[in-house]
């Protein structure tokens, strides 16, 4: 990154924007984009490409479920037919590159997660620019309100040059599930530091019960955002503006040792290969005191034929670090192929998917956390609403405080693989700075790479 | 007419026929060819052409010569993944073929039960590999799994199987032992089937006892179904991929990456096209060598009769 070119200057640092939590800034563009064209051909008409087809590619999880169930009400409401293909994250993300190389991808509207995909999709620009149809009064629908959007979905979706590549859909920010009952029995209080985590961890942890004091993942390349959750805490980030990687600075030492005490000394054993669903088996069992994960798992804690603690389970804001309170953000959201033929009727596609009643829905049945705030008034005004109070309040604190967990980097699959190989030889005992000044010096040269590419 | 004017009228048209012949027969070749030339020849060129180039997906590529050969050669992990894949290998070739052959032998004899046990015995073989993977990643729960349950029905303490990055490869191969030792069982019982009862015979009447039997003439002439069952597992082992990749995707950390799993995430999860083609080139060069060393040990194992 040494011969960077100013472009490349802004990006970083408004990468750097980003993770300091103040990418208000590029918003501002957004209320701009928002007044419509008053000079449009006409109002919004549902109906205005009956008779199209367009091809959606979704990730097989609760959200793709979803959607895909209520395409019926979509294929009615516009008279376009949607055929749609949704297979497994990983394989989704292999197979999008794999498309988007081909230079002539299969489908018109795509799924991406945020924290793997956007830097990737960025760079290649393989994604259609959505502000000409925000801005045409004939084309975006009264019910597409940005103002509704969490901040943190909003600056997931726009470039640092302004574009919007994509529509959020949900937000996954990092909380922590604890056990009630486990607490009151040692009279301990959910704690508010990171010195006091580590205090009630300690304290929560009984070996010769099984009881762990914490549980998260320990599995490499899944455990990253477990040690990120600490880092941005300490007050450390990914990269500063040269491009440079900031992760072997004290602060991210430091959250380093944290996650080798948390899991190390008072995890389960075998924790270097637990991933969440380990971890959420665990906690379920009520064998966990704390567990450190995305958002989206009250389903299964709150489910009687699985869990083993419902109603028990306190939902937790992640505590403060000895620089900030922050809680890791993760997201998706749909974006249409810039290489589509249809991209009328895809947009129409991605403004009914991020619409009030799909996020209310995805609320509704804990597919997700919505990127809409209204959502979950309207969610918790339903009666057949199963998240408790507790989670939604979490949600919406989580949410206020969130900042990418991960780097928006190209490479990020293979940041994961380096940094986790580290935290996972920390569990076994490896030197926390040792590991991480390791990493950092292997992954730098990749990620100079990816950014003169 | 003269019998050299006979010959020669017989000759020159036979002369041309053959050739006319041969010419059709290379013709009729070339359809196979095609295909050989399309789906081994082309990809075969193409990998190593790749490998010569840093290459990743979306981004230019760039000729970096032996660049990723080099790199490989002084990258670690790659060979630790280059060790862990020759270790994995050697478990999981000798244990299925020692319990294999075991197996074989006992159900060679003649018990009650026997073709509903031998039935039983293979069941494993047909199950598929990623369904075996997942209910065995379930077993070797350090915490939930029905394995520590059984140790601690024994009285002895808990083993953290696949979750420790000493043990990983031993529990690994545990799986694979399962699920094919049943295979060289089959190749062996068929091998023990077709021996004739005479040498034993008149071992018998020399005097030699079972282990006599089983050590001189047992063994021996069952040698060359060994080998060929050693060769298959070989084969097997070497591109494991499924096990390992669900169970423990060639953690923690690195402890059970294989060269396999690394070939993985170069090309598949980093795109890293030109680097995962050295690998692949690597990987093949190591292949040969390995068939090459096998094939020459079957040579010897053949009956000198």
């Amino acid at each position: 990154m040494h011969d960077q070119t100013p472009p490349e200057m802004a990006d970083a640092s408004r990468r750097r924007l980003l993770q300091a939590g103040a990418g208000a800034a590029a918003l501002s563009l957004l209320p701009g984009v928002a007044i419509r064209s008053a000079d449009a051909q006409g109002a919004f008409d549902w109906k205005r490409f009956k008779g199209q087809k367009i091809e959606v590619f979704l990730v097989k999880s609760p959200r793709g479920d979803l959607l895909t169930k209520y395409h019926k009400e979509f294929e009615d409401m516009t008279g376009i037919e949607v055929g749609s293909e949704m297979i497994p994250e990983q394989q989704q993300r292999q197979k999008a590159v794999i498309e988007f190389n081909s230079g002539n991808p299969s489908f018109d509207v795509i799924a991406l997660s945020y924290h793997v995909q956007k830097r990737q999709f960025a760079k290649n620009n393989w994604l259609t620019d959505l502000r000409p149809y925000i801005s045409d009064a004939s084309m975006a629908s009264p019910d597409l309100d940005f103002a509704d959007f969490a901040k943190g979905g909003l600056n997931y979706a726009v470039e640092p040059d302004g574009r919007v590549m994509s529509l959020p859909m949900n937000l996954d920010p990092w909380v922590v599930y604890y056990n009630k009952e486990l607490f009151a029995a040692k009279g301990i209080a959910y704690p508010k530091t990171f010195a006091e985590m580590i205090d009630a961890a300690a304290k929560l942890n009984d070996p010769g019960k099984g009881v762990s004091g914490f549980v998260g993942r320990g599995l490499k390349n899944a455990n990253v955002p477990v040690w990120t959750s600490f880092l941005l805490g300490y007050g450390g980030g990914f990269i500063d503006a040269k491009g440079k990687l900031t992760t072997d600075t004290p602060e991210a030492i430091e959250a380093a040792k944290m996650y080798q005490t948390l899991l190390g000394k008072y995890g389960p054993q075998g924790v270097a290969g637990y991933n969440w669903n380990e971890s959420q088996t665990l906690f379920l069992q009520g064998k966990a005191a704390m567990w450190l994960d995305g958002i989206g798992f009250a389903q299964p804690l709150e489910d009687p034929t699985k869990s083993r603690i419902v109603g028990k389970v306190g939902y937790g804001v992640m505590p403060t670090g000895p620089k900030q309170q922050v809680s890791a953000l993760f997201g998706d959201g749909e974006g249409i192929a810039s290489n589509s033929k249809k991209k009328g009727p895809a947009w129409y596609y991605l403004q009914w998917a991020s619409n009030k009643s799909n996020q209310t829905r995805m609320l509704q049945a804990a597919a997700g956390a919505p990127v809409r705030n209204s959502a979950y008034a309207a969610a918790q005004q339903s009666s057949d609403f199963k998240a408790p109070k507790e989670w939604v309040d979490c949600m919406l604190k989580s949410a206020a405080i969130a900042q990418p967990g991960l780097p928006v980097i190209s490479p990020v699959t293979e940041f994961r693989d380096v940094f986790g190989v580290a935290l996972t030889n920390m569990l076994n005992g490896a030197d926390p700075a040792a590991e991480l000044r390791k990493a950092t010096a292997d992954f730098q040269p990749v990620l100079d790479k990816s950014e003169k590419a | 007419m003269t019998t050299s004017a006979v010959t020669t009228a017989l000759t020159v048209p036979r002369a041309a026929f053959l050739r006319r012949r041969r010419r059709s027969y290379r013709l009729l070749t070339v359809p196979a060819l095609i295909v050989v030339a399309g789906v081994i020849v082309f990809p075969w060129l193409f990998t190593l052409y790749m490998s010569a180039f840093d290459w990743k997906i979306g981004e230019a590529a760039r000729f970096v010569g032996l660049a990723n050969y080099t790199g490989l050669a002084t990258n670690q992990r790659f060979i630790e993944a280059i060790v862990h894949t020759f270790y994995f290998t050697l478990l999981a070739v000798v244990f299925p073929l020692l319990l294999g052959t075991a197996a074989a032998l006992i159900f060679h004899r003649e018990f009650r039960g026997r073709g509903f046990l031998r039935a039983i015995f293979t069941l494993p073989m047909m199950a598929t590999p990623v369904a075996v993977a997942l209910v065995w990643t379930m077993m070797f729960h350090p915490q939930q799994g029905v394995l520590n349950y059984l140790l601690s029905l024994v009285g002895l303490p808990p083993s953290l199987w696949v979750y420790s990055p000493t043990w990983v490869i031993p529990s690994l191969v545990i799986v694979e032992v399962w699920h094919w030792t049943p295979l060289v069982m089959l190749i062996v019982l068929g091998g023990r089937g077709v021996l004739t009862k005479k040498p034993y015979e008149s071992a018998r009447l020399d005097g030699a006892s079972e282990w006599q039997l089983l050590r001189y003439i047992t063994l021996p002439l069952i040698m060359p179904f060994i080998v060929v069952a050693a060769v298959i597992r070989t084969i097997d082992a070497v591109k494991a991929f499924d096990t390992i990749y669900v169970i423990s995707s060639g953690g923690p950390g690195t402890a059970s990456e294989t060269i396999n799993l690394y070939l993985y995430l170069q090309a598949f999860a980093f795109y890293n096209i030109g680097n995962a083609s050295a690998v692949v080139v690597v990987f093949f060069a190591i292949i040969v060598a390995l068939a090459l060393l096998l094939l020459h040990v079957r040579q010897r194992a053949r009956w000198s009769a």
